[in-house]
């Protein structure tokens, strides 16, 4: 299950297991819902639990990118695996987000 | 060896995960690779995605997860088909809808192109079915439909080639 959670200036975004359009809306409007808040600036999308993402996911990222940039945040990916690398690198993703190496 | 299925969705939301699962499961017993999996699923989702909220305009799903009765019964009815086929270790899959169709499909293929940036669409649908298939055909008439055929040879073991 996805989940979100701010640490100091950062929404953390826990991301399903799997993301495509059934999945994307819900995501992105509880995400925006926490970026009206005035002290979050920064993103970070954790995939730990996402075997799957379709071009839904590059939908969820590329709006929340245009909403931070605006006032100065970054978007970050952390626990990215595979083919989920694969995805963000094929759309360009990989230009926006800064993908955090970890253990996975 | 040669095997076909034929599934008919509802054009709704909730019937993506069934499309690529469904054809996953289709080609397991030959084993293919967890990248090759993961090829088919992406590019089926994209192309029944794309039937379900453009050709249907059933966008359902977005910012709808707890949907009432009153926005089921907005749902514009249509149904999607999906034809696999396997022959000689090559996967066809056929998607089709009788929806709205393309005015342009060129344009529509266009990596970042989409008609519904309102619902945080990337428009990378076809591009990626083009990524991860090895070819992609997209023929559509606007006001009768859309139908999507993609193909890719898989990577198989050896008792396939030992049967045909």
């Amino acid at each position: 299950m996805e989940n979100f959670q701010i640490i100091e200036n950062c929404l953390m975004v826990k991301l399903p297991e799997e993301i495509d359009h059934y999945q994307a809306g819900y995501i992105c409007q509880e995400a925006d819902r926490y970026l009206l808040r005035e002290e979050v600036c920064h993103i970070v999308f954790d995939f730990e639990d996402t075997t799957f993402m379709d071009s839904s996911g590059i939908g969820i990222i590329m709006g929340r990118y245009k909403k931070v940039s605006q006032i100065g945040g970054r978007v970050y990916a952390i626990n990215v695996g595979k083919q989920i690398s694969r995805i963000l690198r094929l759309s360009g993703m990989n230009r926006l987000v800064e993908v955090l190496e970890n253990e996975k | 060896m040669k095997n076909e299925m034929e599934i008919w969705l509802d054009a709704i939301s909730c019937n993506e995960v069934v499309a690529r699962v469904a054809v996953a499961a289709f080609v397991a017993h030959l084993n293919p690779t967890l990248e090759e999996i993961s090829d088919i699923k992406t590019a089926v989702s994209e192309a029944v995605t794309n039937s379900i909220i453009h050709g249907y305009g059933n966008t359902f799903g977005y910012r709808k997860r707890c949907e009432t009765k009153e926005e089921r019964s907005k749902i514009h009815p249509g149904r999607v088909n999906l034809s696999c086929k396997l022959s000689r270790g090559i996967l066809y899959i056929d998607v089709e809808d009788w929806g709205k169709g393309i005015e342009d499909v060129d344009k529509a293929m266009e990596p970042l192109y989409t008609t519904l940036p309102e619902y945080d669409r990337s428009g990378m649908g076809f591009a990626f079915m083009e990524a991860f298939m090895d070819d992609l055909q997209v023929i559509s008439m606007p006001g009768k439909g859309t139908l999507v055929r993609m193909q890719k040879k898989l990577t198989n073991g050896p008792w396939i080639s030992g049967e045909e």
